[in-house]
C-alpha cells in the first residue's frame, strides 16, 4: 500500500502540550469541569481518502451531544475515535488531537481496552451474543473485574433496571438474549454497555433498526440516562436529535459545519447549509 | 429512577477486583504467540515436502553406478521398466501418461454429470429432493476410495464393461477411470451447486423478465455467472483424481505403457509407488529411489493445478452486491 | 423487425430437454451409488458376524477378522483427531481473526489451499522421511526411547511405522481440510459480535475465546467430523510409511504397530481369491456402517446445536 502525503503527521506523532502517561486521577479534574470530549484539528483517514478535516468540538460532561449530517459525513468515523473503535479498521489513521478529560485518545501505547471500559458503545443494529440475558449484561464485568456472586447479579439487576429493561426480563434471564424483540435486544445492549460503569456512552444511530414504539422507549431512555452519562449519539433523524440532545454537531463532508445548543441550532442557524440541512432541503 | 439505577450500577460495577492489566496483556501476546506458531507449521510442512522429495530425487539422479539415469532421459523416457530385465529404464512418461488416461475418463464422465446435477439441485429441484440428494452425495463423498477401487474390480469390470466388449481384461485403465470419476463426482457436483447457488437472485428474474424459459436462464445466465467457480471445482476434482492412488493400485494394472486405449491396462505414479513402497525394493537401491522422483513429479503437476485453480478463481470471480 | 421469432415451442421443447438432461445425470450418480452398496453388500453380508469383528488376520479365509485393523483404525484416527483438529482450530483462529491483512497472510492462505489440493500418498512420503525415520537421524544406531516398551507412557525415536506415526501422518492429511473448515466457521460468525464484544473492552483473545468461537463451534464440529471421516477411509499414505502389515494384537501403547481397515480392504481385494473379496466386502460394510454413523452425528449437530446468531 503507498502511503499518502498528509499535511498532518500521522497518529501519534502530532501532540499538545500534555505530559505524556498522566494519571487516571489528574485527567478526572480537568481545567473546564464542563467538558468531557475535546479535539483540536483532529482529521482522519482511511487509506488516502481523508474522512474528517480538521476538526475543533468540545463536548459536555453530563450531557447528549448529537452529531448530525448526511451519510458519509463522517459522524461515525468520529464516534469510532472516541473509543478507538477504528483501530479495527485497516488503513484507519488520525492525527490532531482528542482527549477524553484530559487522556490523550489517539496515543499509539493508550490501552485501549481500558479505554473501551470508560466509552461505551451502541451499535446502529441491536447485537446481544447468543447467550442468556444475564451472560450479555454480565459480560463487560467479567471481563474486567472478578464479582462476588451477589455483587454481579446485583450490577446485572441494576444495569437492567437503568436501561428500562428489568421488568420485561427479570423472570427470564436464563433465556437467550435473541428471543427478545428488536427494542428490547437494543435496551439490553444499552445495559451491556452500562453494566461495565463507563463514563461515556457512545450510540451509532441506535434506533436506525427499529420500529416508532421501540425508538419512543429508546429516546426516554437517553433522556434519563443524561443524567449519569456523558452521551453522544450519531443519528440521521434530524427529529430525534431536536428530542434528545442538549447539543448538536453539523457535519458535512467530514467537516464540522455548525455546533451549539440543540434549540439554538435547529431554531436559528447561522449557517446556511445547517439550515437547509435541518430543514430538509437536502440530505 | 433510571438514573438512581444507573448510578447504582457505576457505584457495584467499581466493587470488583480489577484483573492484572500486564496479565492480561502478557496472556494476549503468549496466545497470539502460540497461534502464530501455529499458523507457520503449515508453511514448514510445505517446506518439509519440497525438501525431502528434492533431496531424494537428487540422490535417484546422483546415484553411483547408474550413468543410463538423467534428467532429460526421465522426463522424455518413453518407457518405465525399473523392475524388470537386466537394463531398467526409467522414462516417467508411461506414468503420466497412465495418470492422465485415467484422470480424462474420469473426467469425461464426471464433470458433465457433476454440472448438469449441479444444476438440477440449484435450479429445478424442490427443497426436500434437494436435502435428500445432497444427503447421497455426502455419503458418496465419505466413502474410502479403497472401496470404490474394489467396486472397480469386482462390478465395473465383470459386469459393466467385460459384457460390452471382450477386450477388457481384469485390470483396465476404463474401470478404474470410472470408479475415480465416481469418486470425484461429489466434488464436482457440490461445489459447482455452491458456485451456482451464489448467483444472485436478481439475475435469474432479470432474465425471466426478458421472457426467457428455465432452460434459458439456467444455461445462459446462471452457469455462465457461476463459470469461476465451476471451473475451480473442475480443477480441483481433477487434482483429486490425479493423486488418487488406491482405486487405480487395486483396478488399472501394474503394466506402464503408453497408450490412449481404455481397454488397457496401464500403471499411474501414484499405483507405481504404492507398488514400490508395499513391495520389498531395497531402501537404497535405485527403483525405490526412483519412487522419489516419481513422487516430486506428481507433487509438481497437482501443484500447478492447484495454483490454476487459485488463480482462475480469483481473477474471473465476478462479485455481485 | 428483422430477424425471425423461434417458437415458443421449441424453445419449450429444448427446456425440457434439458431437464431430462439433468434428470438423467442425476439419476446416473444415484444409481451408481445404489449398485456400489447393493453388490457390496450381496458380497459381503453372508461373512459378516461377531467372530468376523473379533478375529485376527489369518491365511485361511474362513477364520479371518479384522479385530487389528479396526482398532488399529480407532487408535490413529483417535491422535489424528487430537492433534489436527485444535490444529486446525487454532490456525484458522489465527488467520481470520489475529492476521492483519497482509502479503505474508495471502501467501500463507495460499499454502494452505495448495496443502489442501497435494495427495495424500505425498503425505505419507513426508511422513515416512520425518516421523517413521527422523530424516535418518540416529540411523543404524538403537532409537532412543523413552519408558518401559510394556507400559502405555513407553516413547521411541524415530517412531517407527507405530501407530502415533499413522495419526501423525493422518494429521498431515487432514490439517488443511479442518483448517479451511473452520475458516469458513468463523467467517460466517457476523462481524457485528466482534464489534460488541470489542466495544465492552474484550481483548482480540478474549472476543474468541467468549463470542467468536462458541458460536462458530457447532459448524467446526461438523467439519471435523467430516474431515475425520475422511481420515477414516485413508490408505495411502500409511501405506507409505508401514507397507501392509499383519498384524495379530491391538495396540497398547502408542509404538504399537498397527494396521488400519482401509489397509485390510486394500489387501484382501488385491488377492485373486473369491472368498478374499467376501471379506473384504465385509470389511467395508463395516467401514461404511462407521462412516454414516459419524455423518448422522454431524448432521444432528448441524440441525441441533444451530442456533441462529442474528435475530
Amino acid at each position: 500500500m503507498t502511503q499518502p502525503t498528509t499535511p498532518e503527521q500521522p497518529l501519534g506523532a502530532s501532540r499538545v502540550e500534555l505530559p505524556r502517561g498522566e494519571s487516571e486521577t489528574a485527567a478526572r479534574a480537568p481545567s473546564s469541569p464542563q467538558t468531557a470530549i475535546s479535539m483540536r484539528g483532529l482529521s482522519s483517514w482511511y487509506g488516502s481518502n481523508q474522512v474528517l478535516h480538521a476538526l475543533d468540538l468540545e463536548i459536555a460532561a453530563k450531557q447528549v451531544c448529537a452529531f448530525i449530517g448526511p451519510s458519509g459525513c463522517g459522524k461515525s468515523t468520529l464516534l469510532r475515535w472516541i473509543n478507538r473503535m477504528n483501530d479495527t479498521i485497516p488503513g484507519a489513521r488520525a492525527a490532531g488531537m482528542l482527549s477524553l478529560h484530559g487522556l490523550d485518545l489517539l496515543d499509539p501505547t493508550l490501552d485501549v481496552v481500558d479505554l473501551r471500559r470508560r466509552v461505551g458503545m451502541v451499535f446502529q443494529k441491536p447485537n446481544p451474543f447468543p447467550k442468556s440475558i444475564f451472560d450479555n449484561v454480565a459480560f463487560g464485568p467479567r471481563l474486567h473485574r472478578i464479582y462476588s456472586p451477589t455483587d454481579l447479579e446485583e450490577l446485572v439487576e441494576q444495569s437492567l433496571r437503568a436501561s428500562a429493561l428489568w421488568g420485561e426480563v427479570k423472570d427470564r434471564l436464563d433465556s437467550s438474549a435473541l428471543g427478545l424483540s428488536g427494542g428490547q435486544q437494543q435496551r439490553l445492549c444499552i445495559a451491556r454497555a452500562i453494566a461495565v460503569g463507563p463514563e461515556v456512552l457512545l450510540m451509532d444511530e441506535p434506533c436506525s433498526a427499529l420500529d416508532p414504539r421501540s425508538t419512543a422507549s429508546i429516546e426516554e431512555l437517553i433522556r434519563e440516562l443524561r443524567a449519569t452519562y456523558t452521551i453522544v449519539i450519531v443519528t440521521h433523524n434530524m427529529q430525534q436529535a431536536s428530542r434528545v440532545s442538549d447539543a448538536t454537531a453539523f457535519f458535512y463532508e467530514g467537516k464540522l459545519i455548525e455546533t451549539g445548543a440543540t434549540d439554538l441550532l435547529f431554531t436559528n442557524p447561522t449557517n446556511r447549509q445547517t439550515e437547509d440541512y435541518v430543514t430538509g432541503r437536502f440530505g | 429512577m433510571t438514573s438512581f439505577a444507573a448510578r447504582s450500577a457505576g457505584e457495584i460495577a467499581q466493587r470488583g477486583r480489577p484483573h492484572s492489566p500486564l496479565r492480561r496483556r502478557w496472556s494476549e501476546k503468549t496466545i497470539r504467540a502460540i497461534l502464530f506458531l501455529l499458523t507457520l507449521l503449515t508453511v514448514v510442512t510445505t517446506v518439509a515436502i519440497i525438501t525431502v522429495l528434492a533431496t531424494e530425487t537428487y540422490g535417484f539422479f546422483t546415484l553411483a553406478g547408474h550413468p543410463e539415469i538423467s534428467l532429460w532421459g526421465f522426463f522424455t523416457g518413453e518407457e518405465w521398466s525399473p523392475l524388470l530385465g537386466a537394463e531398467p529404464m526409467f522414462g516417467v512418461l508411461p506414468l503420466v501418461c497412465g495418470t492422465l488416461l485415467v484422470t480424462a475418463i474420469a473426467g469425461v464422465f464426471a464433470l458433465p454429470i457433476g454440472l448438469l446435477t449441479a444444476v438440477y439441485l440449484s435450479e429445478y429441484a424442490a427443497p426436500r429432493t434437494r436435502t435428500i440428494l445432497k444427503a447421497a452425495l455426502e455419503i458418496l463423498a465419505g466413502v474410502p476410495t479403497v472401496v470404490y477401487g474394489f467396486f472397480a474390480l469386482t462390478f465395473i469390470t465383470p459386469y459393466l464393461l467385460q459384457p460390452l466388449s471382450s477386450g477388457f481384461g481384469a485390470y483396465n485403465a476404463m474401470s478404474a477411470g470410472i470408479a475415480v470419476g465416481i469418486m470425484i463426482l461429489p466434488i464436482v457436483c457440490s461445489l459447482s451447486e455452491d458456485a451456482l447457488r451464489a448467483v444472485p437472485q436478481s439475475l435469474r428474474d432479470g432474465a425471466y423478465a426478458l421472457g426467457s424459459t428455465k432452460f434459458d436462464v439456467s444455461a445462459k445466465v446462471v452457469v455462465p455467472a457461476g463459470l469461476s467457480g465451476v471451473i475451480a471445482a473442475f480443477l480441483l476434482a481433477l487434482t483429486r483424481a490425479i493423486g488418487e492412488t488406491m482405486i487405480v493400485a487395486l483396478a488399472a494394472g501394474g503394466l506402464a505403457q503408453m497408450t490412449a486405449n481404455p481397454a488397457a491396462q496401464v500403471q499411474t505414479m501414484t499405483a507405481y509407488m504404492v507398488q514400490i513402497f508395499l513391495g520389498d525394493a531395497p531402501a537404497a537401491g535405485i527403483e525405490y529411489k526412483s519412487s522419489y522422483a516419481v513422487a516430486f513429479t506428481l507433487f509438481l503437476i497437482t501443484f500447478a493445478l492447484t495454483w490454476t485453480g487459485a488463480i482462475v478463481l480469483k481473477r474471473y470471480r465476478e462479485e455481485y452486491e | 423487425m428483422s430477424g425471425s421469432v423461434i417458437p415458443t415451442a421449441r424453445r419449450l421443447l429444448a427446456s425440457r430437454l434439458f431437464l431430462t438432461l439433468c434428470l438423467a445425470a442425476t439419476t446416473i450418480a444415484i444409481l451408481l451409488l445404489g449398485a456400489l452398496l447393493v453388490s457390496i453388500a450381496i458380497e459381503g453380508l453372508g461373512s459378516l458376524s461377531w467372530r468376523f469383528l473379533d478375529s485376527f488376520a489369518s491365511r485361511k479365509a474362513a477364520q479371518a477378522g479384522i479385530k487389528a485393523p479396526l482398532l488399529g483404525s480407532v487408535w490413529v484416527c483417535a491422535i489424528c483427531a487430537l492433534i489436527a483438529v485444535p490444529m486446525g482450530i487454532g490456525t484458522a483462529i489465527y488467520l481470520e481473526e489475529f492476521a492483519k491483512r497482509s502479503r505474508i497472510k495471502r501467501l500463507i492462505q495460499l499454502n494452505v489451499s495448495n496443502l489442501s489440493g497435494v495427495p495424500s500418498i505425498v503425505y505419507g512420503i513426508l511422513a515416512l522421511a520425518a516421523f517413521v525415520r527422523f530424516f535418518g537421524m540416529g540411523s543404524g544406531d538403537e532409537p532412543w526411547t523413552l519408558g518401559n516398551p510394556e507400559s502405555f507412557w513407553y516413547l521411541q525415536c524415530p517412531l517407527g511405522p507405530s501407530v502415533l506415526a499413522g495419526g501423525f501422518t493422518l494429521a498431515l492429511v487432514i490439517l488443511p481440510i479442518m483448517i479451511i473448515a473452520s475458516q469458513e466457521a468463523l467467517r460466517a460468525v457476523p462481524q457485528s459480535l466482534r464489534q460488541g464484544a470489542l466495544a465492552l473492552g474484550s481483548t482480540r483473545w478474549q472476543v474468541v475465546r467468549l463470542v467468536t468461537l462458541p458460536a462458530a463451534m457447532p459448524t467446526i464440529m461438523t467439519g471435523a467430523i467430516l474431515a475425520m471421516s475422511r481420515a477414516i477411509g485413508e490408505a495411502a499414505p500409511l501405506l507409505v510409511i508401514g507397507g501392509f502389515l499383519l498384524v495379530f494384537q491391538t495396540p497398547t501403547n502408542l509404538m504399537s504397530d498397527f494396521t488400519v481397515l482401509p489397509l485390510q480392504i486394500f489387501n484382501w481385494a488385491g488377492r485373486p481369491q473369491e472368498d478374499f473379496h467376501k471379506l473384504a466386502a465385509a470389511a467395508i460394510i463395516v467401514q461404511l456402517v462407521v462412516l454414516v454413523a459419524f455423518n448422522s452425528i454431524a448432521i444432528v449437530i448441524r440441525q441441533k446445536l444451530q442456533r441462529p446468531l442474528q435475530s
